[in-house]
């Protein structure tokens, strides 16, 4: 399984897991990022870093040490 | 019914009732904008007590019934985890005891959005209280092809559902209509989500909770204790409970992990999965285009060399107007402050009075005044960039640059808007939601240097550094030097902000997950409004700390010396014929009472509160190479940097009405001054020390008040003078030491 930060722009992938219990997760739990949810990789920052996502039909940023914590599974080629 | 007499002006009586409604959204949603056109320009603005949250609240009347609405702050989520995030809950619960007891929530969401904001909504149900729905941009998804079958969507949730386009004022009365309706009925609709299990934990927890201050902990916070691990809710309750509180918590959560019911994540699980169920059927999409046209803006404006480019434009575009076009605005304010001060004289004659209401008063009015069009104009920019969507894209693609001094991308915007004035650079920093970075933030600001430091510069580099060019003319010395002042406050910035974020704000990297919402057009109303707001903001409360302190700099520059000596003399210069041209000896004679006055000036100055202050300080002012006349101007200009000049006018018998930038007679003076064994006291080392010590202190007092105001403490704001004088001082220490040896 790989984690969301390796994925290329516009990729598509399966949310299965998300690491850690702490402040980060939840708030990544909160925002919609549920294990089974589809999430697709809209662009990167200028400089790498962040990432914007889509998820649940709208768009978010995430560092890529926010992105790592998410395994997903990729969907489509 | 007590029988009242109709009163001549037509008011009413008091109305016998009061409702309490709190207004709760996520962020984007257009929540201050319904907010503000349900309850007009007339809210009350304050802090809730001890934390930075600011509280917002409005009242608006429905015949003989008062509605009080309470505006929370933004927020995804009431999983607190900080104390002012508790604020929202508080307030829910009715423990906020500036607020009272609620009888209604208002949910507003944005329509185009739904499932991710019905999150907070399903966590707002379980309080228990009666909620209404706001489908708010209904507008926007109905252009998205999103149709939302309202009366299914309300039958599900058990809850009123209204819509509105709250930034085009519609559905605004149905909005009103609603809340009274729900606030009135009581009736709540909280519906069970979690597993049994989860229920009977709580219950169990809340048996054996001790009461704390008197107070039953409500079921909804046991709820809330057992669902955040490590939240402010367990981290406010452990001291006051039994030994093996924690371990007990831990351990009900460990059995209902076993069940299947793994927290936190269960949580947001749970809560989603009940959303899909709701939403199936009463939320269709029709097909879209793959690339929307808020995705093709996107593209150009996050790409790595346009979106790069336009930022530089827009931050430059931004800067520009709070530098120069906020100037003629501020002009006119001072010009304004002068034509006061002069109908002042008119009317006063010579004496404490005429002193205080002119350099007291009305310089301490003008001083709150001169800051807004600053203030007014980066606000318009912060509120268009903000509605049509792009605060968020200049977040996103300046976080790698901030993340390594330890902020996020949401600090830029403040900091460089300190370059012109750090007072609304300070004010801006509302955007970011983390506290400890916010807090860096603010007190990294004032290092940035700012308009009011310029004309200081510009004094002491005309009269003091050599006008000496490098490279075929093109590279100048006083330019140089010019960049080197402007430069090193924000280079003392970065182990600053670095050494702050590992000592007073230590603790794990705040997530930057930060939605971006889609690009809109901005709203007139909201841009103005917001600008408005934080204006009066300003005037009314650092406003007034500000003017204090100019009274309190004033009188101590005025007492206890006798100016009747110098009174006596402007009554002879005020009665004084006007002169005919060529009539040189009149003129001369003016000349010379003119002069008296501004020695006398000189002298009543040095024998001052100020001036004795100045003397008092003189041995430790000594090293950095100043004598006692910079010390009195050092301390003189705590309201605000700029007035060293004037002072330095006084002290040096040129009057105060010296020109701020480029005084051929306040240069001379200063090149030429000499102290009591008639050495010359400025020289370019001097200069260059001044100049380093404007750089870094904290001699602004509308900057420090706007400090007290936005972090509702006064420690931040003494800190904030503190470490800036010291770096100021130790700076100029170094500078004057070094640049001594090489001259």
């Amino acid at each position: 399984m790989e984690t969301l930060d390796q994925l290329k722009a516009g990729t598509r992938a399966i949310i299965r897991e998300i690491d850690g219990d702490d402040g980060v997760s939840v708030r990544l739990l909160e925002m919609g990022l549920t294990e089974g949810e589809e999430i697709e990789v809209v662009g990167f920052a200028p400089f790498g870093d962040p990432i914007e996502f889509r998820v649940r039909g709208y768009r978010i940023s995430l560092r890529a040490n926010e992105a790592r914590r998410l395994q997903v599974e990729r969907v489509g080629p | 019914m007590t029988t009242s007499t109709p009163s001549l002006t037509g008011q009413k009586a008091p109305s016998p009732r009061t409702l309490t409604v709190a207004l709760i959204g996520n962020p984007n949603t257009g929540k201050s904008t319904l907010f503000n056109a349900l309850a007009g320009m007339h809210a009350r603005v304050g802090n809730y007590p001890g934390v930075t949250v600011e509280k917002k609240i409005g009242r608006l009347r429905n015949g003989d019934t008062t509605l009080q609405l309470v505006d929370l702050p933004g927020t995804y989520s009431l999983a607190a985890r900080s104390p002012d995030e508790m604020v929202s809950v508080e307030v829910l619960l009715g423990r906020q005891p500036e607020v009272g007891r609620l009888d209604a929530v208002a949910c507003i969401v944005d329509a185009s959005n739904l499932e991710r904001n019905l999150f907070l909504v399903s966590q707002v149900l379980d309080v228990g209280l009666p909620t209404v729905l706001i489908l708010n941009m209904s507008d926007v998804a109905r252009q998205r092809g999103t149709t939302i079958d309202v009366p299914a969507l309300s039958k599900r949730l058990g809850i009123p559902v209204v819509t509105t386009e709250a930034h085009r004022r519609i559905g605004i009365e149905e909005v009103r209509r609603a809340i009274l309706e729900a606030a009135e009925s009581g009736r709540s609709a909280a519906i069970p989500i979690f597993p049994r299990s989860f229920y009977e934990e709580v219950a169990e927890l809340a048996r054996d909770l001790r009461v704390v201050n008197s107070d039953a902990v409500p079921r909804y916070m046991v709820e809330r204790l057992l669902l955040d691990p490590n939240g402010q809710i367990e981290k406010w309750l452990t001291p006051s409970q039994p030994a093996g509180f924690t371990e007990r918590l831990g351990s009900a959560r460990e059995r209902l992990a076993k069940d299947g019911f793994r927290l936190p994540a269960a949580e947001a699980r749970t809560r989603y999965a009940a959303i899909r169920e709701i939403v199936s059927g009463v939320l269709t999409h029709s097909p879209q285009p793959a690339t929307t046209l808020s995705d093709r803006i996107d593209r150009v404006l996050t790409h790595r060399v346009s979106g790069l480019l336009i930022f530089a434009g827009i931050m430059f575009l931004i800067f520009q107007s709070i530098y120069y076009w906020a100037e003629p605005f501020m002009r006119s304010i001072e010009a304004g402050e002068g034509l006061v001060k002069a109908g002042v004289e008119a009317l006063i004659g010579p004496g404490a009075l005429r002193s205080l209401v002119v350099d007291g008063v009305v310089a301490g009015v003008g001083g709150v005044l001169v800051f807004l069009p600053q203030i007014v104009f980066l606000f318009l920019f912060i509120a268009v960039l903000e509605d049509c969507g792009y605060m968020a894209r200049a977040a996103f693609l300046m976080d790698r640059l901030m993340s390594r001094l330890g902020l996020s991308g949401k600090s830029f915007i403040p900091l460089m808007s300190s370059f012109a004035c750090a007072i609304p650079g300070v004010m801006a920093t509302r955007v970011i939601e983390n506290r400890r970075d916010r807090m860096v933030t603010i007190l990294v600001a004032p290092l940035m240097s700012c308009s009011a430091r310029l004309p200081v510069y510009l004094l002491l580099i005309w009269a003091f550094v050599p006008a000496a060019t490098y490279l075929g003319g093109w590279v100048s010395l006083q330019g140089l030097v010019l960049l080197a002042m402007s430069s090193v406050g924000a280079l003392v910035a970065v182990p600053c902000a670095w050494l702050l974020k590992k000592t007073f704000f230590r603790g794990e990297t705040p997530p930057f997950v930060m939605e971006l919402p889609s690009y809109k057009l901005p709203s007139p109303r909201v841009v103005l409004h917001r600008a408005y707001d934080r204006g009066k903001a300003f005037v009314t409360r650092a406003g007034t700390l500000i003017f204090a302190t100019s009274i309190v700099v004033w009188a101590a520059g005025y007492f206890p010396a006798s100016h009747s000596e110098q009174d006596a003399v402007i009554r002879q210069i005020e009665a004084f014929p006007s002169v005919a041209q060529g009539d040189t000896a009149r003129q001369a004679e003016l000349e010379k009472l003119t002069e008296r006055r501004n020695q006398l000036g000189s002298q009543l100055i040095e024998k001052s509160f100020l001036g004795h202050i100045g003397h008092a300080i003189e041995p430790a002012v000594r090293p950095l190479g100043w004598d006692w006349r910079i010390g009195v101007g050092a301390i003189a200009s705590f309201p605000a940097r700029e007035v060293i000049i004037a002072t330095l006018g006084t002290i040096y018998s040129l009057g105060d009405e010296v020109d701020k930038t480029h005084n051929e007679g306040l240069i001379s003076s200063l090149q030429n001054a000499t102290d009591a064994e008639g050495k010359k006291v400025y020289s370019l080392p001097v200069a260059l020390s001044i100049m380093v010590f404007f750089a870094l202190c904290a001699q602004c007092a509308g900057t420090l008040m706007t400090i007290k105001r936005e972090t509702n403490n006064w420690i931040w704001p003494v800190f904030t003078f503190v470490y800036m004088t010291s770096l100021a001082y130790v700076g100029a220490l170094v500078t004057y030491q070094v640049a001594r040896l090489f001259s």
